[in-house]
This record gives structure tokens, C-alpha cells and sequence, in this order.
């Protein structure tokens, strides 16, 4: 039943009354819930992160989506990302946002767009990731026979051709960005809904890291050694991390370097067409 | 001539990894690899020690190389690294500033 009045006394008012959503994102294992009150912005998140919405996750992070009237704004403006207080802040011409450290809760004021929200959970995960040894990476990367394989490459490298080639016995994870996880026995990759140009996200699934390539398009299919070292600096180079935070960077720093010594790294030199699968199992 | 001190800078991470240093500058992710030699100087910039001791007693220790090419050398490498702010030089020893509090993650 409706209640007649509240308690100060005034009327209840229908007109008033606003159904919140949360619509939680479970990527990469650490949920986050976006609430907002706005119908199409749900089914936009809804549509957009299907195969990662998880109505039964615990949210670790909680976002109160504040929707502003439409307007125009430069998308390839950088962000900005920086600390305050006891929280984080992030800001470009298409959204503010900023949530508090102790009690992982914040807030976003965007127009309904599908991009504003993504910046944010990238940023998110990669700051979460950072305090806990893993990161996000410009790379596709896919399971074969139960073992993860990531394929580091800036863009035209072939991250997107060398996905679309996979054959059926392939789980894609991302085109674009990937996700790993330091766990107690090494590295895991995990499904991102972060993708490129395939047009379409990986799936919702993980396995532990066996080898990391670092793309070349070439006229033949090939494998090349590649010491640690050179791997460290590669893989440094190609980690999605916006913040100019000195503590986290090095954090990061740390957890590339474990992970070019502890992963295998090649190079793959390929040529355009499926047969270069046949150098993954 | 004036001698030279020189001290790492703390907003820096650093790791040796197959006889050779990466170092990542924390305020603006740029990266440096060091060699053998600059790895000597590098660990040894510890804002007391005079940089021609550095060079007398590490790299001519260390390595087959003439003394005053050594220090021309380092002089020049110093500077270059100082340049990107992950390197402190300057005429006289230099103090280690206290450690900044740890933030939270």
C-alpha cells in the first residue's frame, strides 16, 4: 500500500516518485553497479554490456548515473584522472565522475551515450586492478585448449584481423582490451565487453595465461624469440593506465615486470590469414 | 672543475631484469633502459658520493676505459637523464629527502 504521508507531514506525490535501475557489469570478476533512473540509458547499458550483466554479482563499485540533457562534446578529448581526498576523479567534455576509495560508491553526470560510462569502468578496473597486481592491456586475446593467449599490438597491428580469423575451437575474450589478474599461481585472463573494431565484445569467461605475443603483420606465419626484458618494455608500453598517479604507476610498473618474467613471450609475425592459428594451440 | 653529486629520484620505478635496468618515471610513464655501465653510476647516485669517485672506483674498476672519457661520458649521461627529472645533480652532496607517506590505494 502507498503510503498517505510521510512523516514531516506533506503529501505523497506520485509525479514524484523515481524507479532507480542498477544494472551491475561483472567484468573481469569485480562487479560494478551503474543506478540510474533513466529507461533508455538502461537498456543502452543493458544492449551494450549483454553477456557481462549480472543481476545476482555483489557490486564491489556503485555509480549513481546522473543523466544531463544532450549536447555537443569533443569524444577525443584526453581524460582526466586525478586524486583527491580520499577518492578519485575523472573528468572529460563528455562526463564528470568521481567516486570515494573507502566505500568504493560514486557518481557520473553524462548525456546518454554509450561511450562516458565505458571510459569510466575502463578507468575503474584499471585503477582497481593496479593496487592488486594486474592491469589492462591493448590486446586481443582468446582461450584455446583451456589456455589464455594475448596478442599485444597497437592499432593496425592486426589485433582485430587475427581475432576474426579464429577458428571455431576459439573463445574470443577481446579484440581491443584485455584483462589480466595476478592470482596465487600466476596470471589470468578474463572476457572484456571492451571491443574494437570487430564491433563486438568477448565473452564473459577466463583461463590462466600461457603466452603473450606481441603482433607483426608479415608476409609468412612465424614465431620469434623475445627476452623478458624487451617483453617488460613492450608490455609497459601497451598497458592502459590514464592516471598520472606516482604510487599506482609504480605499482604498475612492478606487475608488468613480474608478469613478462613469469609469462613466455614471442613474437608473431603473421600473415593475414587463418592459417596463422595453426602456429596457437 | 667542479665535481658532481649526484641522487635517483623517488618518483621513479626500477627493476633489473637480464643484466640491464628499465626504469619507468612515475610522473609521466616514460621509459629508460640502462646498460651495464649506466647501471653502475645509476646505483651508485646516492647524492654523497662524489660522481668521479663513482667513476673511478665502479666503472674504471669495472670496466677497460680511460678515466677522464669515463667521467665526460658520465657527466653526459647524467645530465641526459636529469634532464627527465629522474636524476638529481648538483655541485655539492646533496641530502635524501624524507620518505613521502605511502596513499592509499
Amino acid at each position: 500500500m502507498f503510503p498517505q504521508a510521510v512523516e514531516d507531514g506533506t503529501r505523497f506525490d506520485p509525479s514524484q516518485a523515481r524507479v532507480s535501475y542498477s544494472v551491475t557489469l561483472d567484468i573481469g570478476g569485480i562487479p560494478v553497479s551503474l543506478r540510474t533512473t533513466d529507461q533508455d540509458f538502461r537498456r543502452l547499458l543493458e544492449d551494450r554490456y549483454a553477456g557481462f550483466v549480472n543481476v545476482s554479482a555483489e557490486p564491489k563499485y556503485q555509480f549513481d548515473v546522473e543523466i544531463a540533457p544532450p549536447r555537443a562534446v569533443a569524444l577525443d578529448e584526453d581524460v582526466r584522472v586525478t586524486r583527491e581526498g580520499g577518492g578519485w576523479q575523472v573528468e572529460r567534455g563528455d562526463f564528470q565522475a568521481g567516486w570515494d576509495t573507502a566505500s568504493s560508491k560514486g557518481w557520473i553526470r553524462q548525456t546518454v551515450n554509450p561511450y562516458s560510462a565505458d571510459t569510466l569502468l575502463r578507468i575503474v578496473h584499471s585503477i582497481g586492478l593496479a593496487s592488486e597486481g594486474g592491469f589492462l592491456l591493448h590486446a586481443a586475446s582468446a582461450i584455446r585448449n583451456g589456455r589464455a593467449f594475448l596478442f599485444v599490438g597497437v592499432s593496425g597491428a592486426g589485433k582485430t584481423t587475427l581475432s576474426r580469423l579464429a577458428p571455431p575451437d576459439v573463445t574470443l575474450l577481446s579484440d581491443e582490451i584485455s584483462y589480466v589478474r595476478k592470482e596465487e599461481r600466476g596470471h589470468r585472463a578474463f572476457g572484456t565487453p571492451f571491443a574494437g573494431e570487430l564491433g563486438r565484445g568477448g565473452e564473459n569467461t577466463s583461463a590462466p595465461v600461457a603466452r603473450l605475443f606481441f603482433l607483426h603483420q608479415g608476409p609468412e606465419n612465424r614465431i620469434e624469440p623475445m627476452d623478458a626484458p624487451e617483453a617488460a618494455r613492450k608490455l609497459l608500453r601497451n598497458i592502459l593506465f590514464l592516471t598520472r598517479d606516482e604510487d599506482l604507476t609504480q605499482r604498475v610498473f612492478h606487475s608488468a615486470v613480474e608478469f613478462a618474467e613469469a609469462v613466455p613471450a614471442q613474437r608473431l609475425v603473421f600473415a593475414p590469414t587463418a592459417r596463422a592459428w595453426e602456429l596457437l594451440r | 672543475m667542479s665535481d658532481k653529486y649526484i641522487l635517483r629520484s623517488t618518483a621513479i620505478a626500477a627493476r633489473v631484469m637480464g643484466g640491464e635496468m628499465i626504469i619507468m618515471s612515475a610522473k609521466d610513464s616514460t621509459l629508460f633502459t640502462l646498460n651495464g655501465v649506466a647501471m653502475l653510476i645509476w646505483q651508485a647516485a646516492d647524492g654523497r658520493t662524489a660522481l668521479s669517485e663513482i667513476v673511478k672506483n665502479k666503472v674504471c674498476a669495472e670496466f677497460d676505459v680511460d678515466g677522464d672519457t669515463a667521467y665526460r661520458d658520465a657527466v653526459e649521461f647524467t645530465e641526459a637523464l636529469a634532464q627527465h627529472g629522474i636524476l638529481q645533480i648538483s655541485e655539492g652532496p646533496i641530502p635524501e629527502p624524507p620518505a613521502p607517506p605511502r596513499a592509499a590505494p
